[in-house]
């Protein structure tokens, strides 16, 4: 048996998207920029997928940017809306648990002059109002908060966060990394106060290699790459339509059965976490019920080194990811995880199991009682004290 | 200006007497390897104890840097030959030379002449004062210097005539395949590559072994080993990487011995193992990058313990007596050191005692492992059963 728990890092492509890659690539192979009917033929993809995506925000058509990911997509708001909006002041607002593509971005507008507060979170990884209400300065022009935390898949209340800044903060904008979320909520940014929304292709059963960045009409934003001025110039680069058209097709795919689908994975989750209760010293990092994601479960094996878990279970086909890398040489502190309070040893045996529309109970029971197995073993052999 | 022809210039094979011509022919095979994945046609040829390399449709810096990897080459000289037209004519080939190879003409130089062909009409002080004035008459700001010329002008008259000044250092040694085989004791580390490197250079084609230790290592940990070996390979030629999975003896030890002598039986382990597979596979010694003192168990006792495992074959230590600093600069000349420090490292710290012993007694260490004879010879023939062979190539 094998079980892949790691759908939060990427995921299988669905049959539909399959099919339609490889049409693209092997068929309507054209350049959509070309003027010819072969370009014509697969700029019709290239429409089909935004005006999938429009629809499933409802949003319009042009407020849609493709780019290669998540990452880009993250880069591409926050340098693009910070550049274009830095006039009105050079204040950012973030949490400190966003993913690396925010952090890191973050970092390097903090080298371009740029000021930025990181919000802290509550024990459930959670940001407070109150705590960004504080941070609000004059000078503020964006506020970038995760939709789903990656790693323990706390979901940020972004629609009070959308509403407090669209009511007292208007010209504020306001980006959503939606990577992890992307999927497994109705997300319509318009109603939520949501100016910027980032999603990545190969998280929801899309290929690799394509996301999108959804932008307010009325939001100002300025390109980071520039070239043949494809997509109205905010993203030049011929289009590559087999990723887009892979996309539009998962999204459309995403929102089919949308709500059964989450609560299956609830179920499952729910599940899960029963079962995993089976197990002595365990810490569950993950919030319990609706205040986390449908398909995240972060936990700790105490005593037991993730690293070393991961890859026992890994000769068991059961495919996971570690909380935090193997410490030994190269320490890499989980900004998440410490930021919720853990302890360091229940960082450095942390475990995230991410679950798919795939994913079965049987899996789940095999991961369980895989584990069950194997620990007392695992636990023997630790560091002597 | 382009060259047809390269002079490689070998120096210690040059005195193996009888054995001298199996010395060059390693070099010419090994020359030949090097050169197969460049660009060009290529003929080695051995001349009345020279090796020339003919090059044609070639890429200059790709043919220099494939003849810097040969062990065997002190030096590259691209060199011109030309047909013996008279000495009028000699001349002027070599001022159109000087001229070509010097664009900058505020240099010295000395002509150094060789005449092998002795019906040549003039003898070497000859061709060595005429040459040395067409040239200072042709460009009058060239000066002689015949203690510390800038540029050494080669002449020598054989059945061709041969120029060349320059000479582009190869990496020196012997070549591969000249001295037998030898069984490398391979890690993720930044010594163990050197060490490979550094015994190759001697001529002595190479194996490794790994030892894996799944989940405590990872297959990153492993492929870190691979990227390391085909680094390695690039100087040595192919290497056959033996893969031992080590982790149950690994775990017996640990739960059979003390804490703090885990790290020297662990190594008994290794160089037991690797001795069997090495006399196995026909090698004639261990390899090691360990040097004295670096960590507790490259003490001088230590080594000493661990030593004395092996029945038969020698250990050669390359490092034994050199700095890190100096083995990281080999290992950034070879391109090892990159793969080495990144961060796959593997778990197996776990078990590292906070204070291992440095001072091992041999006796001690014996009786500790009497607590594992029940199983560990069936353990270690196991091992050795399900070694995982993998050939590795540049």
């Amino acid at each position: 048996m094998e079980a892949y728990l790691d759908n939060s890092a990427t995921t299988l492509v669905s049959q539909g998207v399959k099919d339609i890659v490889i049409k693209t690539m092997t068929e309507d192979y054209g350049n959509p920029s070309s003027m010819h009917m072969k370009g014509v033929e697969s700029e019709r993809y290239v429409r089909e997928a935004r005006e999938i995506i429009a629809k499933a925000l409802k949003v319009n058509e042009k407020e849609i940017i493709f780019t290669s990911g998540g990452t880009e997509s993250n880069n591409l708001a926050l340098i693009g809306m910070a550049m274009a909006n830095q006039r009105a002041g050079r204040h950012l607002i973030t949490s400190s648990i966003e993913h690396a593509s925010v952090l890191n971005t973050m970092k390097y507008l903090e080298e371009q002059g740029f000021s930025v507060t990181y919000l802290p979170v509550d024990e459930a990884g959670r940001v407070r109002l109150e705590d960004l209400k504080e941070a609000m300065r004059e000078d503020t022009i964006l506020v970038s908060i995760m939709y789903v935390n990656n790693e323990i898949g706390t979901a940020e209340p972004v629609g009070e966060i959308g509403k407090f800044l669209k009511e007292e903060y208007p010209k504020v904008l306001f980006h959503v990394d939606a990577i992890q979320a992307f999927g497994k909520y109705r997300i319509y940014p318009k109603r939520l106060g949501i100016d910027a929304l980032s999603v990545s292709g190969h998280k929801i059963h899309g290929p690799k290699g394509c996301g999108f960045l959804y932008v307010s009409e009325k939001a100002k934003i300025k390109p980071i790459i520039f070239g043949g001025g494809q997509q109205k110039g905010m993203r030049s680069g011929t289009d590559n339509v087999p990723g887009i058209a892979g996309l539009g097709q998962a999204v459309k795919e995403a929102g089919e059965h949308l709500e059964e689908n989450v609560e299956r994975m609830y179920e499952l989750r729910q599940y899960f976490m029963e079962r995993l209760s089976e197990i002595d010293q365990i810490r569950i990092n993950s919030p319990k019920g609706r205040e986390g994601a449908p398909h995240i479960v972060n936990v700790s094996f105490l005593g037991v080194r993730s690293e070393v878990m991961l890859h026992d279970l890994e000769s068991k086909k059961i495919y996971v990811s570690a909380g935090s890398a193997c410490s030994s040489n190269h320490p890499h502190i989980s900004e998440t995880l410490s930021g919720i309070g853990l302890s360091p040893e229940e960082i450095d045996s942390a475990i995230r199991f991410s679950f798919s529309v795939n994913t079965t109970r049987e899996e789940l029971d095999y991961a369980v009682d895989t584990i069950k197995d194997r620990i007392s073993t695992l636990r023997k052999f630790t560091r002597k004290k | 200006m382009e060259f047809k022809l390269f002079l490689i210039k070998y120096a210690e094979i040059g005195v193996k007497g009888k054995n001298r011509f199996l010395f060059e022919d390693a070099l010419v095979r090994q020359i030949n390897l090097a050169l197969k994945p460049a660009d060009g046609t290529f003929h080695v040829y051995k001349e009345v104890g020279r090796i020339y390399v003919e090059a044609q449709d070639y890429d200059y810096e790709e043919v220099v840097e494939a003849l810097q990897h040969v062990f065997g080459i002190v030096g590259i000289c691209p060199l011109v030959q030309i047909e013996d037209h008279g000495f009028e004519d000699l001349k002027a080939q070599i001022v159109k030379y000087m001229d070509e190879m010097y664009p900058n003409k505020k240099i010295t130089f000395k002509v150094n002449a060789r005449r092998a062909r002795k019906n040549y009409p003039l003898n070497s002080m000859e061709i060595n004062g005429a040459v040395g004035e067409a040239v200072l008459d042709a460009f009058p700001e060239i000066q002689v210097d015949v203690h510390h010329p800038d540029v050494l002008l080669n002449i020598e008259i054989r059945q061709m005539i041969n120029i060349y000044s320059k000479t582009i250092p190869g990496p020196g040694g012997m070549p591969v395949g000249t001295a037998g085989k030898g069984m490398l004791l391979l890690s993720g580390g930044i010594d163990s590559p050197v060490a490979g490197y550094m015994i190759a250079k001697r001529g002595v084609s190479l194996e490794a072994v790994y030892f894996h230790t799944p989940p405590y290592t990872s297959e990153r940990a492993k492929q870190k080993v691979l990227d390391l070996a085909k680094k390695v390979a690039a100087y040595s030629g192919p290497i056959l990487l033996n893969v031992v999975n080590f982790t149950d003896i690994q775990m017996y030890i640990y739960e059979q011995c003390p804490h703090e002598e885990l790290t020297i039986i662990m190594k008994r382990c290794f160089y037991k193992i690797a001795e069997r597979i090495a006399k196995d596979h026909g090698c004639l010694a261990l390899v090691t990058g360990e040097s004295i003192g670096q960590v507790s168990s490259q003490t001088m006792q230590s080594l000493g313990v661990i030593n004395d495992v092996c029945e038969e074959l020698p250990v050669f230590r390359p490092l034994i007596a050199f700095d890190k600093q100096d083995i990281v600069d080999i290992s950034e000349k070879i391109n090892t050191y990159e793969i080495s420090i990144a961060p796959y490292e593997d778990c197996c710290t776990t078990f590292v005692a906070k204070h291992p012993v440095t001072k091992p007694n041999l006796n001690i260490i014996k009786k500790s492992e009497l607590k594992l004879q029940d199983k560990m010879d069936d353990m270690i023939n196991e091992a050795i059963e399900h070694v995982e062979q993998i050939m590795i190539h540049a």
